[in-house]
């Protein structure tokens, strides 16, 4: 350490200060400073908290909570008279609606707010349908057609020859909560990555604080990694409050025994789109001009990606082109490790493109780097 | 300190270009050290840019740099710790308190967090300590920003216009500052485009204009190998043209009808003769300042 003891100050001051302590280890201690001085940075900034957390939080909970009890379950139908197969149809699958008449229910069958009325009188059962749903409609056929049949069997007093065993089966296509937690958790995670990055690296170099940081003996690897932890402890903290509040009852989230998988991913994930950010940094001159384009490479990425949707029914030539975004793959692979079960052979791919990204944008990135606008 | 060295900064020749435009032209001076050494010029004279180049923020596209034996660029991590900077724009670190930007500086040269007390007190900012920088005012921002320079004891100290945009009283605040930090045998060289304040700090002043130096020397010399006359003003009406004219000394007199004014190149009889005719009612003497300095080195007016 090259510093000067204690030279006659005091001229200024009424007690002369002394100099008192210098710490052996500056490169750790500077890491840990800068770390803790954009924690708090980033704290302290209610947007960036907001944006950080609060916000994703709300999509979850709107995506959440409006799709939890679409899972294709209920059929509304409209009933008209009684009889033995109206009182058949089963309360888990049909929710009925009684009408006088036939002829009233039809109105609203035509209007389109009714898919479908059943119409019992004596013997005579009438089904009506609408034609626009075809999916709808053959759903409402086949139930009625089933109970018609049960009740007719039950009316021979004779034995059925076959018996049907049904019983679900969990399948790839997940409830909402399931696609939509790790979907939007890698949607947050890689947006809060590219904007921390960007606006901290443009930020920096418009207030100067590059400059100083490059007239101080700190390595420029000191500052990035320092700011690198800080997103991947933010990443995780996300991650942290995803979880918890999607498990509750309220959500029903449910965690495959394999979720701890997600860790290392969301860190892969994280460095990749840092990587994006410094690369957006690079290019911006002012926080605007950051968040603008952060904007403009998240956003798309996050629709194409199947982040808020499937993508399962998109055209094919789109599903190739989601290929090339990190952010398919990040959200790819943390279905694979959150939900679905799948083990450390789902992050191969994923992993191996997220680094890639990073090596690749990374690279381009530090050769754009400027320490000032000059 | 690691070694005595007499010259802290040795500039030869030093040449920058923006494009066309020559920042730089060719300058060359020496600081010596433990002196308060001032480059002053209006905005555009390549003062910034000087300073850039000698911290090594910069390369040369001509001249030699030598920074406490050292050549600057590229960046040299053996001067940096000797080196303390404050730059034009005040770089702090976002929502940390005044406490936490020294911390955090200190930090970054190896130096436990309980020298931030110390240097708030050096600037005067102690009862500042929990406010955030962007709640501080422009001159608590300026010194805190010295603070921050200093935080590791530097050899030498690099400060970029640190009174721009004060107020009065602000600027005079800071000017107890930096007269403290040279009295701890700091060497400073700084910019400013104040030339009163150059005059009341510095040792010496280089002047520059359109990127080079037109003169550089101790203020006081500047002003007295200008041979321009001082200044005696008194209230309209406590003497008339004539009877100031006939005054020992007096080679001029104005009279713009608020004030009468006597120029003298000889002010001592002058003054005494007016004492005798207890005519020194709202007396004032001005003497040349580095301002005439500058309007005879370009045969223009000074404008900041």
């Amino acid at each position: 350490m090259t510093m000067t003891p204690s030279s006659g100050r005091g001229a200024a001051t009424a007690t002369p200060p002394t100099r008192s302590d210098t710490a052996p280890t500056a490169g750790a201690n500077a890491f840990v400073s800068l770390s803790k001085a954009m924690f708090r940075g980033f704290f302290r900034d209610r947007v960036a908290v907001f944006f950080t957390f609060l916000f994703p939080l709300m999509f979850l909970v709107v995506f959440g909570l409006l799709f939890k009890d679409d899972s294709g379950g209920t059929v509304r139908i409209g009933v008209v008279g009684d009889g033995p197969v109206i009182s058949a149809l089963p309360a888990d699958a049909v929710e009925t609606q009684r009408y006088d008449t036939l002829d009233a229910a039809l109105v609203d069958v035509r209007s389109g707010d009714l898919p479908a009325v059943v119409a019992e009188q004596g013997d005579q059962v009438t089904l009506r349908y609408a034609a626009s749903d075809a999916a709808t409609s053959a759903t409402v056929r086949g139930l009625i057609a089933g109970v018609v049949s049960e009740v007719n069997l039950r009316a021979t007093g004779q034995p059925p020859r076959v018996q049907l065993a049904a019983d679900q089966v969990e399948d790839s296509s997940l409830n909402a909560i399931q696609y939509i937690t790790p979907g939007l958790l890698s949607w947050s995670v890689a947006t809060s990555a590219v904007f921390g990055s960007a606006l901290t690296l443009v930020s920096w170099r418009r207030r100067q604080v590059l400059r100083r940081l490059r007239l101080s003996p700190v390595s420029p690897m000191t500052v990035l990694t320092s700011r690198l932890g800080v997103a991947f402890v933010v990443a995780l903290l996300q991650a942290a409050v995803f979880v918890v509040l999607g498990v509750t009852p309220l959500f029903g989230l449910q965690l495959s025994g394999m979720w701890w998988l997600s860790i290392p991913l969301l860190a892969v994930g994280t460095l990749a789109f840092f990587a994006i950010g410094m690369l957006a940094g690079s290019f911006a001159k002012t926080e605007e001009a950051a968040s603008a384009i952060a904007n403009l490479v998240v956003l798309p990425m996050a629709f194409l990606s199947g982040t808020f949707f499937p993508i399962d029914s998109a055209p094919t030539w789109l599903k190739l082109v989601s290929n090339a975004f990190p952010l398919r793959h990040l959200n790819d692979g943390m279905l694979d490790v959150m939900v679905r079960g799948q083990g450390v052979g789902a992050l191969v791919t994923p992993v191996a493109v997220l680094l890639g990204f990073t090596v690749v944008v990374g690279a381009l990135a530090a050769f754009l780097f400027s320490w000032d606008d000059g | 300190m690691t070694k005595t060295i007499t010259r802290t900064i040795v500039v030869e020749d030093l040449r920058k270009n923006y494009g066309e435009l020559a920042a730089v032209d060719g300058v060359s001076f020496s600081v010596a050290d433990g002196e308060f050494f001032g480059i002053l010029g209006p905005n555009g004279a390549g003062k910034t840019t000087t300073l850039e180049l000698i911290e090594g923020l910069r390369k040369p596209d001509g001249g030699r740099v030598s920074l406490l034996g050292e050549n600057p660029w590229p960046r040299n991590a053996a001067l940096l710790p000797r080196m303390g900077v404050q730059l034009q724009a005040n770089s702090f670190f976002e929502k940390l308190t005044a406490r936490e930007q020294l911390e955090t500086f200190a930090s970054l040269y190896g130096i436990g967090p309980a020298v931030a007390a110390e240097m708030l007190e050096l600037v005067g900012l102690t009862d500042k300590a929990d406010t955030r920088e962007d709640k501080l005012s422009g001159g608590q921002r300026q010194r805190l920003s010295i603070a921050c320079a200093l935080v590791h004891q530097p050899d030498v100290v690099f400060l970029d216009e640190p009174t721009a945009a004060l107020d009065p009283q602000a600027r005079r605040n800071l000017w107890d500052v930096l007269r403290a930090i040279q009295g701890e045998g700091r060497t400073i060289v700084y910019t400013t485009h104040y030339l009163d304040e150059a005059e009341a700090l510095c040792d010496r002043v280089a002047i520059m204009d359109h990127g080079r130096i037109l003169a550089l020397d101790a203020p006081a010399t500047l002003v007295r190998g200008l041979d321009a006359p001082t200044q005696v003003s008194l209230l309209h009406g406590a003497l008339t043209i004539a009877d100031a004219g006939a005054l020992p000394g007096a080679d001029e007199v104005t009279d713009d009808g608020v004030t009468i004014t006597i120029a003298t190149r000889n002010p001592t009889p002058l003054l005494a003769a007016l004492a005798d005719r207890g005519a020194l009612d709202g007396l004032s003497v001005r003497r040349a300042t580095l301002e005439d300095v500058f309007l005879q080195l370009t045969g223009r007016e000074y404008r900041a």
